[in-house]
């Protein structure tokens, strides 16, 4: 199996100290987090980890296992780069003058997807919205113009297949939760499963 | 109207609350979870609570060790003998770092155990006040739940949650740190209630009959079936279930050094010891059997040896409380995810009566051979030097299998646990997972407090001895009626036995140097004896079990005598020596 690309999912209660939780699972066994982004959730009280990491399946599986083992953990689910949409955003700081002199703005603006979000005599400030690709490529073209600042957020991503988060809460909630809560890999698969 | 109508309701439902410390909610949260035992060390941060403790002294008995890491493996001892949860209190920093070790410990080999620890003043926290340290932080990796405390309002919920988090599941240590402002806050308390559900939370997974069919459908097919069992049977109380099902089904039953004593030494199906110093027979046929069925064990690497050498031709059947524990080392063919006290009875309905008698016969082949290279002459020792083997089979007959075995961690270890009889579960204790010389002095003296009624004795080396020595002084304090049975090679013993086999005898460090030991347990007004003589030794071994109160008996044993049979460190289980 080789290493590419997970997008992995964490339903977690709001609580100090659950991010280092978190984060050392993956730097125990010295694996690197290449975006991690913390936010809420579509359900009030429920905070979002969305973490990406290059590995094999079989070591995510295992990752995800041992996130979904701490208390304050509801879920944890992974996912390959097409059973997700995401987005990143990056913000570029220019010259004002340097970009009026030499680029124009509204090809820049249309070509790249970006946006101005500050316009200052000094200083512009552009933001575009997209794939690590998309967000590269204006950093290749504004480089020679003498990028000032660059900075890019971590990944955000929807599960395609997802039904959201509501109706697992209150599964949680109960004493003794449903069958379908296990989601257990295992099932359904019996005849890759019941081989070695 | 509607507020005349809601008035009287509250009145209706009054929740009777008095004033109370935080410090005296911990207390009564103890109390409300029975807890009858605790042990710690008192320092600056944790003064309040201790103060506290002054008026509870005659219900709770604190048990004052000589350093933390002692308090938590006292509390470790207690847990593994009562199957309750043990309880430590410490200050902060050097009292709480002093417990990483015995959390590690514990989060390692699932042992149910709360350690409370002070911390500064909450407007202090991050300033590097005096005996401040990130304690939560610190500890994360070693507990399966910490939470630090800084409003006492919050305290008999967290606490609540605490024993509920420690206890229930795959049992673990919990670490709650509660700073002094907290401990000294005057709060109205409503009073406890105990903690069973936490949202985020499935302490055991949803029992699925397809599995349990599917794997007894594997089990009624086997030819040679084989079960390896760890401390999962006795965490989850199923001691009796796991032997209906052994019996039923005919299947012989080898254990890991966790799982020891759940099954009695001398029951027909039991085939001995997994793992590097384990038996002949259980290694070998791991890769011979069939159908593998793994019960509440987590496949050690000290068990499995080479992974991708082991039981390759087996069918594997996993029962775990732990999901992440299913395919984590060892492909699993049927997982059965659950508490072992409720999948083993169903699996049993489903098993087929059976016996293989050529099969046992294989294991009893093997053990033969295993009894005439390895434990025979590792009990009868030619010469006059005293073999760890023999010291331990002569324990059994004293004992005839019924007393606590406590040991620490190297060469005393792996021969105490070959050797050893058991009649009874919760009898082994020992430092399995992380391996913490020091373990078994401290770990006797919980024990003791665990089960009072029980003889309890620690087996330990020269060299873990010394790790936590110190501890006699909590033994003549609390006069704890614990036999010491040291175990002197006068050597690092089992870093030895590898330099020896794998570093041409480059003996680096190993050498240790020991007081008189018996000298020193007499300043501890614990009375000793010492010996290397066989004749002496059988009275030797009944005088320290006849005594009335703590005793210690130091046995001199062979300088350069190793632990065998051997599965050496990358070699698969198949490739075990005898010598």
């Amino acid at each position: 199996m080789s290493k590419q690309e997970f997008t992995i999912t964490v339903y977690t209660e709001n609580q100090v100290g659950l991010l280092n939780r978190i984060a050392i699972i993956f730097s125990r066994r010295k694996i690197n987090i290449e975006s991690m982004n913390t936010s809420p959730s579509e359900v009030e009280g429920i905070h979002r980890f969305t973490i990406v990491v290059n590995e094999t399946e079989e070591v995510i599986k295992k990752l995800a296992r041992q996130i979904e083992k701490q208390v304050e953990v509801l879920k944890a689910y992974y996912n390959t780069g097409d059973e997700i949409v995401w987005q990143e955003l990056a913000l570029y700081k220019v010259s004002t003058d340097e970009i009026a002199e030499k680029v124009k703005v509204e090809r820049l603006l249309r070509e790249y997807g970006a946006r101005a979000v500050a316009i200052r005599k000094d200083y512009t400030i552009f933001e575009t919205t997209g794939h690590r690709e998309e967000t590269d490529r204006l950093v290749k073209f504004l480089e020679p113009l003498g990028l000032i600042e660059f900075v890019r957020s971590a990944r955000v991503a929807i599960i395609k297949a997802s039904e959201g988060f509501h109706e697992k809460l209150r599964q949680f909630e109960r004493q003794e939760p449903g069958e379908e809560l296990v989601e257990n890999e295992f099932l359904g698969q019996n005849e890759e499963i019941f081989t070695m | 109207m509607q507020s005349t109508l809601q008035q009287p309701q509250k009145v209706a439902s009054p929740t009777k609350t008095e004033t109370i410390s935080g410090s005296e909610a911990v207390l009564k949260a103890l109390l409300a979870e029975k807890v009858d035992t605790l042990f710690g060390y008192p320092g600056g941060a944790i003064m309040p609570i201790y103060d506290a403790l002054y008026d509870y002294r005659e219900k709770l008995q604190h048990i004052l060790v000589r350093h933390e890491q002692g308090a938590i493996h006292a509390a470790q001892g207690y847990a593994r003998s009562s199957g309750r949860v043990g309880v430590v209190f410490t200050t902060s920093g050097p009292g709480a770092t002093n417990l990483v070790t015995g959390l590690a410990d514990a989060m390692i080999d699932s042992t149910p155990v709360v350690c409370i620890t002070g911390q500064v003043f909450a407007h202090l926290l991050g300033t590097d006040a005096f005996q401040e340290t990130d304690v939560i932080n610190i500890t994360t990796p070693v507990t399966k739940w910490n939470y630090q405390v800084t409003d006492a309002t919050e305290l008999p919920h967290v606490l609540a949650k605490a024993f509920y988090i420690a206890r229930s599941g795959r049992p673990g240590p919990v670490l709650i740190d509660i700073s002094k402002n907290a401990q000294l806050q005057k709060f109205e308390y409503e009073g406890y209630t105990p903690c069973d559900h936490i949202r985020s939370y499935r302490p055991k997974p949803i029992v699925r009959k397809e599995y349990l069919e599917e794997a007894a459908k594997l089990i009624n097919a086997a030819e040679k079936p084989f079960v390896v069992f760890g401390q999962g049977v006795v965490l989850g109380n199923a001691e009796k279930e796991f032997l209906r099902f052994i019996e039923k089904a005919g299947i012989p039953a080898a254990w890991t050094i966790m799982g020891l004593s759940a099954l009695p030494t001398d029951h027909p199906l039991n085939v001995g010891m997994l793992g590097m110093h384990g038996n002949y027979g259980p290694n070998v046929l791991t890769n011979e059997c069939d159908v593998l069925i793994a019960v509440g064990m987590r496949f050690d690497d000290r068990v499995t040896g080479r992974l991708d050498k082991y039981a390759k031709q087996a069918k594997v059947i996993h029962l775990d409380i732990d999901p992440a524990e299913i395919d984590k080392n060892v492909k699993t063919t049927v997982p059965v995810w659950g508490d072992c006290k409720e999948t083993l009875p169903l699996l049993t309905k489903l098993v087929d009566q059976k016996v293989y008698p050529q099969w046992l016969d294989t294991f009893n082949k093997y053990k033969k051979d295993e009894e005439a290279i390895c434990i025979h002459p590792e009990k009868n020792p030619e010469g006059d030097v005293l073999s760890m083997a023999e010291v331990i089979a002569a324990l059994n007959e004293l004992t005839k299998g019924d007393a606590v075995i406590v040991t620490d961690v190297g060469q005393h270890q792996m021969v105490a646990c070959r050797y050893a009889h058991f009649n009874k579960t919760r009898s082994n204790i020992t430092s399995g997972g992380l391996g913490t010389m020091g373990f078994a002095l401290p770990a006797a003296i919980g024990a003791k407090f665990g089960a009072p009624e029980r003889q309890v004795i620690a087996v330990i080396g020269d060299g873990g001895f010394q790790m936590t020595i110190q501890e006699l002084g909590t033994v003549m304090q609390n006069k704890v009626d614990i036999k010491i049975l040291i175990l002197n090679n006068h050597f690092l013993g089992m870093v030895r036995q590898w330099q020896q086999l794998f570093n041409e005898k480059r003996y680096s460090f190993v050498d240790i140097e020991s007081p008189d030991f018996v000298q020193v347990a007499k300043g501890y007004h614990i009375d000793g004896f010492a010996t290397d003589k066989r004749e002496a030794l059988k009275a030797a071994l009944k005088t320290m079990l006849d005594h009335n109160g703590a005793y210690l008996l130091e046995v001199s044993v062979g300088k350069e005598d190793n632990v065998f049979p051997m599965v050496p460190q990358g070699c698969s289980v198949s490739e075990i020596r005898l010598k």
